[in-house]
């Protein structure tokens, strides 16, 4: 027999994957969730409500800090370069650190990418908040594999045929998130205004960037 | 929908210009809990200021930085203290609850959802 594996370490990070496929999750997540599932068995809290109330006080780890990274990326290409190499220390460098592996893939004009993790939710938080409710449910991490184009569709984002489309299955590991392509008319734009372009739904590659008209509106 | 809590009168929440500040999604979701069982009338927003100061006073009596990163590690603390004082759970309730949450997560392969258990 061998040894039993020693357990991992865990520090702040919410969970990690194990090596044989299950998860381990952090004690503090544990009891996160212990806590929540038997305040929903005895009807004290409604995970809907919770998701409500998230999303109405969540504002600091929000996409800004995202479109400020692919702002710089757009506008720098020393940085793109290494945002593209070793996303977790560009991102760091510019003061949203994670903790977790940061991987960021470029749309180009022939690739679409699409983030999604069919297990559990990991999002990559430092640059994006928290994940959208949609995110997190089962419809969308199914789908999402299966059909990404018919996924895209529903959110409005109807792609070439010649466009390929990866799909990246975020782990506690490693979290993806989609550096955009830059929009036309924005020749002479700075990073600020740029950063107004960038969507949330674009860094988690379920739409585009805004045009400045309609960045405007 | 029902009121705003008066986060004003919680002891040191992280905060910015636009509101809380929080550093992990569980820090979020440790957050809404408190404000939904207030909202509930589990407990008053009073009560629960209570409960959470009297938590960070013990933190720091036992060494703890104080620096705000564990914050909402009292937060939790707290919360789980006041639902078992309100006799929503008994501690044995949640510990085995977060046992058969880590047993379904262990259990469960890459790709499949974790499965809240029964």
């Amino acid at each position: 027999m061998p040894p039993a594996r020693p357990p991992h370490a865990h520090h702040d990070h919410d969970h990690d994957h194990d090596h044989d496929g299950g998860t381990q999750l952090s004690e503090i997540d544990l009891r996160v969730r212990a806590l929540e599932s038997v305040l929903v068995e005895k009807g004290y809290v409604h995970p809907a409500t919770l998701d409500a109330l998230i999303e109405t006080y969540e504002k600091k780890i929000g996409p800004r800090n995202g479109a400020h990274v692919v702002a710089r990326a757009w506008t720098d290409p020393a940085y793109r370069e290494w945002l593209l190499s070793d996303a977790t220390a560009a991102i760091a460098a510019l003061g949203y650190p994670g903790g977790q592996s940061m991987v960021a893939v470029a749309n180009t004009p022939t690739e679409h990418n699409l983030i999604v993790c069919t297990l559990c939710s990991c999002y990559p938080w430092p640059v994006l908040g928290l994940p959208p409710v949609w995110y997190k449910s089962a419809p969308y991490r199914s789908r999402a594999v299966l059909d990404p184009r018919g996924v895209l569709k529903d959110f409005g984002l109807d792609l070439p045929p010649g466009t390929q489309i990866k799909v990246w299955d975020s782990t506690a590991e490693i979290r993806y998130f989609v550096l955009p392509e830059r929009p036309e008319g924005t020749d002479g734009m700075d990073e600020a205004a740029l950063a107004r372009l960038v969507t949330r739904d674009s860094m988690i590659g379920v739409g585009l960037p805004l045009t400045p008209a309609q960045a405007a509106q | 929908m029902s009121t705003r809590p008066a986060l004003s009168e919680l002891p040191d929440l992280p905060c910015d210009a636009e509101g809380p500040v929080f550093g992990a999604p569980w820090e979020a979701q440790a957050f809404a809990m408190a404000v939904a069982l207030q909202q509930k009338g589990l407990f008053s927003w009073t009560e629960w200021a209570d409960a959470l100061s009297t938590e960070i006073r013990h933190a720091q009596a036992h060494g703890d930085p104080d620096t705000g990163e564990t914050y909402y590690r009292h937060w939790l603390r707290a919360l789980e203290r006041l639902v078992v004082e309100k006799g929503v759970a008994t501690p044995g309730r949640l510990a085995e609850r977060a046992a058969a949450w880590n047993r379904a997560a262990l259990e469960t392969p890459h790709g499949r959802p974790i499965v809240p258990p029964a």
